[in-house]
């Protein structure tokens, strides 16, 4: 024993309240041990990482959708935890997709009881919109995600977050290595957040690994698994780029929209979403902006290829990347000086002390419905059974300057603008203008937008005239019957109840 | 002055595309009845299109038919179908000679009249598809006084001059002949399809051509194709400033009663003071030139 102990220390009333210094290693024994000292965080299976994590039955399980379709470790953590035994354990994932249909079975063995999620597709979201959950699951926007943790309702016991390299401290990103997802976003809140946070690597690559999307202070476990996702599935789903004309249509409207509403200036700031002619609208804008020789400031967001294109010849300046939502966003990701990553926080927490959406001039969005008050909805279909996510719709059009929403009159025979929306998640108010192929309606609240466009020549009509034309050529769609039980709780961005999804009727 | 720089091409038999097709603005629609629908659905897409025909949303829009020949068992139905619905325009496919017009001409005033629809107002089109289309082209613009227009249609033509599609060498004495037969006529000239719809330089290329050439336009199969179309048509900034400076010269003469019009001290005439009207039209319906 050579450590250092003052025993005068004992005779002082002063301090007998306060701890006493027991040796350097006291509280951090791992520094005596020069092996451990460096891998002390090191699993040697998921399973260890699990019990080293102090998980225990009815807490929550959280995970980031970086990787869409191609996630591999929602699946196979959650395989996991019940082959380990777990029960009722709260399923808090930043969005849920239609891989993610195996969960079907841990929802019925009990293995999940609660879901919070920003969205859901494929078969799970048909079993829960049929009724597969006693208790209803809450859907959330990015941002009201962040508000609802840090609100203390959405408590994340454990996170376990799939990168694509780490170190043995932990320090992960989804720029570097094999399975590459580009931003982490989600990931940095759950980290920063979480009382414990597993990270999951393809790879352990050797210290300091660099950036630290995820830092090291965060991170309790490190394990090595075999794939964490396929980023060739990222841009399935939602986002496409198109050749068909009609979406190509629409995205020359609202590319026109975009010029002529007031903002198009120097310095103006966008975010496109990952629909298809939200990212079409991207490549008209190009012509309009070197005609008017300006450039963007910055754009924001799920970035896509063609944001990327725009930024690559010059015409954005900066791109703030919550995530990436092809391989050539999380290349530039990787590659671009002024492309930057930013966390769910920062991106859209109306909570958090300053969020990029409120420096936002003009987002486009998309909606499977809007109604007469501009009320979208972007989770239930015209079936009645959820098939989309919340996302940064409600966020980004509450706080940007100009929301557009753009969509097709009319899908196959169902008409997108209706008289009520089926479901509400984001509030009409927040709406400007809505771009379809039969024309453009202006929000009454936004009038100077209406003399605008009007005055620019483009074709602005009534969204009461869309929704005649609309039914003139589909007829009165029949009302959806829905049961009594309600299996979705929407959030609005603040945590308050915008609306509730009732289960479909077989 | 009526545009006709596009005319789109839908196959009759398919009702998602009737019920869409209007919001692409092309300057006119082409129900198709013949080459685009299998015989199976000839009466299906008779009655989707006799349908379509009266829906409020073609009201604005030129609407055309183009019928199966009449020799065939679909070719007087459809007319009756098409006539009766409201067409705009007929369009006869494969037309060799003026005879053929006439024939049509006959059969359009009978059902107008059966049907009570105001006399002369079903126009006609002829398409020229073979080379005695197109040594008759002159007889053929001239054959009646509802032709709007002549269109070129150079799949069956290539196929009768022995050669194929190319880079255009193959439809030179074509489009010259019909070209000068519809503007000796007084009527319109309407151009080929241009089918690799991906190719987006080729089409622009083609186009180039045919609007230096004269024609007023061409036929489309895909609706990208409209907008590319109308903007290469669209006249630049100098021209739209160009054309109103001669309306306006020629607005002051004619107040200030003058015979002869100037504009920087040139005489300016009929045909430039009609050119200029066109220009005008043209920017007034897409603008100018992106």
């Amino acid at each position: 024993m050579n450590h250092f102990a003052n025993s005068r220390l004992d005779q002082e009333p002063a301090i007998a309240h306060l701890e006493k210094f027991q040796g350097y290693a006291e509280h951090t024994p791992y520094l005596k041990d020069t092996e451990l000292k460096h891998s002390r965080k090191i699993c040697q299976s998921l399973e260890d990482a699990i019990r080293a994590s102090g998980l225990k039955d009815g807490m929550t399980v959280s995970f980031h959708h970086a990787f869409r379709e191609g996630d591999k470790t929602i699946n196979h953590v959650m395989d996991t935890l019940a082959h380990m035994g777990f029960k009722d354990l709260t399923l808090a994932s930043s969005s849920l997709l239609s891989c993610n249909a195996p969960l079907i079975d841990h929802i019925r063995n009990g293995v999940i009881r609660r879901i919070y999620t920003s969205g859901m597709r494929g078969k799970l979201a048909e079993a829960i919109s049929h009724g597969l959950m006693a208790e209803p699951i809450n859907i959330h926007s990015h941002g009201g995600r962040v508000k609802l943790i840090d609100s203390g309702e959405l408590h994340l016991d454990v996170a376990f977050l799939g990168v694509s390299t780490a170190d043995e401290f932990g320090n992960a990103n989804g720029i570097s290595g094999r399975s590459r997802c580009g931003a982490l976003g989600y990931a940095k809140v759950d980290a920063a957040r979480a009382d414990k946070v597993v990270v999951l690597t393809e790879e352990i690559v050797p210290y300091p690994n660099a950036p630290a999307s995820i830092a090291q202070d965060d991170v309790d476990f490190v394990v090595k698994v075999d794939q964490v996702g396929d980023p060739s599935k990222i841009s399935v789903g939602a986002a496409r780029v198109t050749s068909n004309p009609r979406e190509l249509l629409i995205a020359r409207l609202a590319a026109d929209v975009i010029e002529h509403a007031g903002y198009f200036e120097q310095g103006f700031s966008l975010q496109t979403g990952t629909g298809a002619s939200s990212t079409a609208a991207t490549r008209f804008l190009e012509t309009r902006m070197r005609k008017k020789d300006i450039t963007a400031a910055f754009a924001l967001g799920g970035i896509t290829g063609s944001i990327v294109e725009l930024h690559k010849k010059g015409l954005i300046e900066k791109l703030y990347d919550t995530q990436s939502f092809d391989a050539d966003s999380a290349e530039s990701l990787r590659t671009s000086p002024n492309h930057y990553e930013i966390s769910t926080n920062a991106y859209a927490n109306p909570g958090s002390k300053g969020a990029y959406c409120d420096h936002m001039d003009m987002v486009i969005l998309s909606a499977l419905e809007i109604d007469l008050d501009f009320n979208v909805n972007v989770i239930t279909g015209s079936d009645g059974v959820m098939r989309g996510a919340s996302g940064g719709h409600s966020d980004v059009a509450a706080a940007a300057n100009l929301s557009i929403v753009v969509g097709p009159l009319i899908r196959s025979r169902i008409p997108t603008v209706v008289r009520n929306v089926t479901t509400v998640v984001t509030p009409g108010e927040c709406v400007g203008v809505l771009v379809t192929d039969h024309g453009i309606a202006v929000n009454p609240n936004r009038p100077e937008i209406a003399e605008r466009l009007t005055a620019a020549g483009l074709p602005v009509t009534t969204i009461e005239d869309l929704y005649r034309r609309a039914i003139s050529l589909t007829g009165e769609p029949q009302a959806i019957e829905f049961l009594d039980k309600v299996v979705g709780i929407v959030r609005y961005r603040d945590g308050s109840v915008i609306d509730v999804v009732h289960q479909v009727k077989d | 002055m009526t545009l006709r720089r596009s005319m789109l091409f839908l196959p009759g038999s398919n009702a998602a595309m009737l019920s869409t097709a209007f919001v692409y603005k092309p300057d006119s629609i082409m129900f198709d009845l013949e080459d685009a629908v299998s015989l199976r659905e000839k009466d299906a897409a008779r009655l989707l299109v006799f349908h379509a025909l009266q829906l409020p949303v073609y009201r604005d829009i030129e609407t055309v038919v183009r019928i199966n020949q009449l020799s065939t068992p679909f070719g007087p139905k459809d007319l009756e179908a098409a006539v009766r619905g409201g067409a705009d325009v007929i369009r006869l496919p494969k037309t060799d000679s003026a005879e053929d017009v006439h024939q049509l001409e006959a059969e359009v005033e009978r059902i107008e009249r059966a049907s009570g629809r105001e006399f002369g107002s079903t126009k006609l089109m002829a398409a020229i598809e073979s080379a005695s289309g197109v040594v008759n082209a002159l007889s053929i613009a001239k054959s009646s006084p509802r032709l709007i227009g002549i269109a070129l249609a150079g799949f069956d033509y290539v196929m009768d001059m022995q050669t194929e599609r190319g880079d255009g060498t193959e439809l030179f004495y074509a489009r010259c002949a019909v070209l000068h037969a519809a503007r000796a006529a007084g009527i319109d000239a309407f151009d080929v399809v241009y089918s690799d719809v991906n190719n987006e330089e080729g089409f622009l290329k083609e186009v180039d051509l045919i609007k230096r050439m004269g024609f007023n336009g061409k036929s489309l199969i895909n609706p990208r194709q409209i907008e590319l179309l109308h903007n290469a048509y669209a006249p630049t900034e100098e021209e739209v400033d160009y054309a109103r400076r001669v309306i306006a010269a020629a607005e002051q003469a004619e107040r200030q009663g003058l015979g002869v019009i100037a504009l920087n001290g040139k005489m300016i005439d009929a045909p430039i003071v009609n050119h200029a009207k066109r220009v005008l039209s043209r920017a007034q319906a897409s603008g100018t030139r992106k």
